[in-house]
C-alpha cells in the first residue's frame, strides 16, 4: 500500500499546532463550550473524544478498501455511535457523577464534527499507521484546547483550578482598607455567556498570534 | 395548571428560556458557518424545525413503543412491542427487556430517515423552498440540534428514567419549540453579521472569534428570559386573594434557580 498522504508523525503534529480542531478549524464547538466550567469535565470529555476518535479512526482506516462511496458516511456515523455507546457506558459504570455531570454531551460525541471530518479527511485515504498518528495528534490538540479554556473559565469564574482552590472571593488586601475588594471572581464565566465569550477571545489571541509569527 | 398553561408555558421555556443554542450550546456548527446571509439562516433554521418535529414524532414512538421498559402501576414492563415479540419466541417471559443500550446507533438512522423523509415531501409539494434549502438540508443529518432533541425526550418517554414523563403532545410541542428556539438564534445572529461586514474590526478576531463573543452578549440578553415562565404563570394563574373568611393554604413550590432548570421546568407538575 503506497500511501500519498502526509505521514503519521506529520499528521500527529498538525492536529496539534496547524490544525488544531478547535482554535483552527472551529470543529466540535458543542462539548467545547458546554463542559469547560470545570478543568476535570472538559479532561474527561476530552479523554472520552480521544478515546472515540482513536478507535473509530483506526477501525475506518482498517476497512477503508471495504468502503461504498455513497454508505460511506452512515459507516462512520454507525462506527462512532458503537464507540460513544461504549464510551458512555464506561463513564456511567465508573464515573457516575461525573458522566452525571456530562450529562447529554457525551452522547452528542456522535455527531461532533471533529470524529467525522478525520474519518473523512485521514482515515479513509491512508493507513493504519498515519490514521493513529492523525488520530492521537488531533485528540491532543482537542484535549490542548479544552484545558486551555476551561483554566480560563475555572480561575476566574469560581477561583478554583482543577478542584483545588486558587482564592477565595472576594479577596481583600489590607492597605485597600476595609470593604472594598480587590478582586472578586466573575461568576457570569461558569454560565454559558463565559464560555463563548472566552472561545471567542481565545481564538482572536491565537489568531494573532499565528498572525505574528508569519509576519517575523 | 390548565393543559393549554402547561403546553404555552413549556413552548416559551423551550424556545427562549432554555434556548437550545444560547442554554445548551447545541448547534453551533451551522449557527457559524450559515449565519452569514439572513435568507440562508432562515432557511436553515425553517429546515432544522421541521427535521426536529419528524425526527422527535419517530424518537417519541420508537422509545415508548421498542426501546425503553415502561412503568405501568408501579411495576416495570418491557416495552409494548418488544414485549408481543419476546412473547413470540418465548411464551410466559416475564423478564424486562431493555434495549436503550441501542438508542445512540438507532437515533442516527432515524435523524438520517426524517432528513430524507423532509426533503422528499418538501421537493414534491413545495418546489421553490426545495431550491432555497440547497444544500442544507442533507447536512442536518450530522446536526447536534436534532440528536439533543431525540435525547432530550429518550429521558422523558419512559417513566424509568425519573424524569416526568411526556404523552405525544408534549414531546411534539418540545421538539417543534426546540428547533423554532435555534431558528431565533440563528436570524438574530445572522442580521447583525450582515451589519458586521461594515464594522471594522481587529484582523485577529474576524471571522468565528466576533461571532463567538457575539453569541455571549446575546446569551446574557437570553439569560434575561430567566424566570418569565414563573411570572407568566403567575399573571394566568392569580393566586387566590385571602379573604376574612377563606385562608388559602401555603403553597409549598421550591424556589428554582434563574439558570440550570430542566427543560421542562414548565411542563414539570406543581404539587
Amino acid at each position: 500500500m503506497a500511501d500519498n498522504g502526509p505521514s503519521a508523525l506529520q499528521r500527529f503534529n498538525n492536529g496539534i499546532g496547524p490544525e488544531n480542531p478547535v482554535f483552527r478549524q472551529i470543529l466540535g464547538l458543542c462539548p467545547t463550550l458546554a463542559v469547560t466550567n470545570t478543568v476535570s469535565g472538559a479532561l474527561t470529555m476530552a479523554a472520552a473524544v480521544a478515546f472515540v476518535l482513536i478507535c473509530s479512526n483506526v477501525l475506518i482506516s482498517l476497512l477503508r478498501l471495504q468502503l461504498k462511496p455513497h454508505l460511506r458516511i452512515l459507516v462512520f456515523t454507525l462506527t462512532i455511535a458503537a464507540f460513544v455507546t461504549i464510551a458512555d457506558r464506561v463513564l456511567a459504570a465508573y464515573l457516575y457523577s461525573m458522566s452525571r455531570l456530562l450529562g447529554p454531551y457525551v452522547p452528542l460525541i456522535i455527531v461532533n464534527c471533529i470524529i467525522i471530518a478525520r474519518c473523512e479527511v485521514c482515515a479513509a485515504k491512508q493507513g493504519l499507521m498515519p490514521a493513529l498518528g492523525d488520530a492521537i495528534g488531533q485528540a491532543t490538540g482537542n484535549a490542548a484546547a479544552l484545558l486551555a479554556i476551561s483554566s480560563v473559565r475555572e480561575i476566574l469564574g469560581s477561583g478554583k483550578w482543577f478542584g483545588f482552590t486558587l482564592y477565595q472571593s472576594p479577596v481583600h488586601i489590607s492597605w485597600l482598607g476595609q470593604g472594598t475588594p480587590f478582586w472578586e471572581s466573575w461568576s457570569i464565566m461558569i454560565l454559558p455567556p463565559g464560555a463563548f465569550l472566552t472561545l471567542g477571545l481565545l481564538l482572536g489571541l491565537v489568531n494573532w498570534a499565528v498572525a505574528k509569527r508569519k509576519a517575523a | 395548571m390548565d393543559y393549554l398553561t402547561t403546553i404555552l408555558l413549556m413552548a416559551i421555556t423551550t424556545a427562549l428560556i432554555n434556548n437550545m443554542v444560547f442554554h445548551f450550546f447545541v448547534g453551533n456548527c451551522p449557527f457559524i458557518g450559515v449565519s452569514r446571509r439572513l435568507d440562508a439562516a432562515f432557511g436553515m433554521g425553517a429546515a432544522v424545525t421541521a427535521v426536529t418535529t419528524v425526527a422527535g414524532l419517530l424518537s417519541w414512538a420508537v422509545t415508548y413503543y421498542i426501546l425503553a421498559p415502561n412503568k405501568i402501576g408501579g411495576q416495570v414492563l418491557s416495552a409494548p412491542l418488544t414485549h408481543a415479540v419476546v412473547q413470540l419466541f418465548r411464551p410466559g417471559y416475564d423478564g424486562v427487556v431493555d434495549l436503550s443500550i441501542l438508542s445512540y446507533a438507532v437515533y442516527i438512522f432515524l435523524i438520517a430517515w426524517a432528513v430524507q423523509l423532509v426533503e422528499m415531501y418538501i421537493r414534491k409539494f413545495f418546489p421553490p423552498l426545495y431550491k432555497a434549502f440547497g444544500v442544507y438540508l442533507p447536512l442536518i443529518t450530522t446536526n447536534c440540534v436534532i440528536l439533543f432533541t431525540c435525547l432530550e425526550i429518550m429521558r422523558h418517554a419512559s417513566a424509568t428514567s425519573g424524569a416526568e414523563q411526556w404523552g405525544l403532545d408534549k414531546t411534539l410541542i418540545f421538539a417543534f419549540f426546540a428547533g423554532v428556539g435555534f431558528l431565533i438564534a440563528i436570524v438574530i445572529m445572522a442580521g447583525i453579521r450582515e451589519e458586521l461586514d461594515k464594522a471594522d474590526i481587529p484582523k485577529a478576531l474576524r471571522g468565528p472569534g466576533i461571532t463567538m463573543v457575539l453569541a455571549g452578549i446575546l446569551s446574557m440578553a437570553f439569560m434575561g428570559f430567566a424566570g418569565v415562565d414563573r411570572g407568566l404563570e403567575k399573571a394566568l394563574h392569580p393566586p387566590a386573594k385571602e379573604t376574612a373568611w377563606i385562608v388559602a393554604l401555603p403553597t409549598t413550590q421550591p424556589a428554582q434557580g434563574p439558570q440550570g432548570q430542566a427543560p421542562t421546568s414548565a411542563g414539570a407538575p406543581r404539587q
